[in-house]
């Protein structure tokens, strides 16, 4: 069940990603790019938490965590940015 | 006692953050989390601000189940909005006058509006004490600024007491 | 592994992969910023927990001894979804209302 499951779930976050990507290109505003480039922060989780399980294997994990760290520490600077034109007042 | 732990829920956190990330693995993981709790809060008690940490723990066991339970329900809702026809949505900007003036239940609460159906928070006015809320899709402005002091605003006041 | 622990976590894994594709569709198709910020901030947010779910049970039957570290990723992507979610529609919302004045106030 598990072997059904798991590609079936890799192209679904792969298609998310793709519209994430989309989002990205197109937006509009700057604000717009922002949240796409968060949202794919967070798919990436999903995808390498997927590849670990996968794999059988839960170093994979830390990564993910690390990822997700990451994006939420760049969203924040960089939404600071745009708000005050500096990150660190 | 009061010396050696400056903050008992702090230390229970830092305690169980620990073990978790080592999968409880070993008794020095245990050791080491023991001299961690106590450790960290009382070097950096300098920095955190004073604020009572009286909280009731009855009614914040309750609003976490229903927090959790409404993230659920509002994946659906915007799961449905979402695949359904765009022009049939009703966008609005709520403006929630909020009952309590502390910063940190303020911002828990805008947490929470966030996460759960329909809503997200986008600024606490602190000279009004007015949380800005866009609803994705609203029928009753009344009715749901209603729910939302009724549903999170009440029992998060009950918890810190305020 | 039993049979039925196997489909319970293909049953998570799936409906993690399905609400973060939600997700991705709501930020595509949605028309305005305001209405697309709902779509990462709740699904996605599910999905990635229910996904990360599925891993710790997952490891803890077939590796040695429970697997806990994945229960701090959840509670860390529910703390942070929020706040960024927060920061950027305050950022889109200072844009939009300061793009037509001089005076920009911070």
């Amino acid at each position: 069940m598990l072997n059904t499951a798991i590609p079936i779930a890799f192209v679904m976050i792969g298609l998310a990603m793709m519209l994430s990507l989309y989002r990205m290109v197109i937006g509009p505003d700057m604000t717009d790019r922002l949240l796409a480039l968060d949202t794919l922060y967070i798919n990436t989780v999903a995808l390498i938490v997927l590849i670990g399980i996968d794999m059988n294997n839960s170093a994979y994990f830390e990564s993910a965590l690390l990822i997700a760290i990451m994006g939420f520490v760049g969203t924040v600077a960089l939404s600071k940015y745009m708000l005050r034109g500096n990150i660190i007042e | 006692m009061r010396r050696l732990i400056p903050r008992p829920a702090l230390s229970v956190v830092i305690f169980l953050v620990w073990t978790a990330l080592n999968n409880a693995s070993s008794r020095a993981h245990f050791i080491l989390a023991l001299i961690l709790a106590v450790g960290l809060p009382v070097l950096t008690q300098r920095f955190w601000p004073e604020r009572s940490e009286k909280i009731k723990l009855l009614p914040a066991i309750r609003l976490f189940g229903i927090v959790l339970w409404d993230i659920l329900m509002a994946s659906i809702d915007v799961a449905k909005l979402v695949l359904g026809p765009l022009d049939k949505i009703k966008p609005a900007f709520v403006e929630i006058p909020l009952d309590m003036q502390d910063p940190f239940v303020g911002t828990l609460l805008a947490s929470i509006v966030s996460l759960t159906p329909g809503t997200v928070s986008i600024d606490i006015d602190r000279s009004r004490w007015v949380l800005q809320v866009h609803a994705l899709n609203v029928d009753d402005t009344e009715a749901l600024i209603h729910s939302i002091k009724t549903r999170y605003e009440q029992p998060l006041k009950e918890i810190f007491s305020c | 592994m039993s049979i039925w622990l196997e489909y319970f976590i293909s049953f998570l894994i799936i409906v993690g992969a399905g609400f973060t594709l939600l997700g991705s569709i709501g930020l595509a198709r949605l028309p305005d910023f305001f209405m697309r910020v709902h779509g990462p901030t709740k699904t996605t947010t599910l999905g990635v927990g229910s996904m990360v779910i599925a891993s710790a049970i997952y490891f803890s039957v077939t590796g040695d001894g429970v697997s806990l570290h994945e229960i701090i990723a959840t509670v860390f992507l529910f703390i942070t979804a929020p706040v960024s979610a927060h920061l950027l529609t305050k950022t889109a919302l200072h844009i939009t209302a300061g793009a037509g004045r001089a005076d920009k106030q911070t």
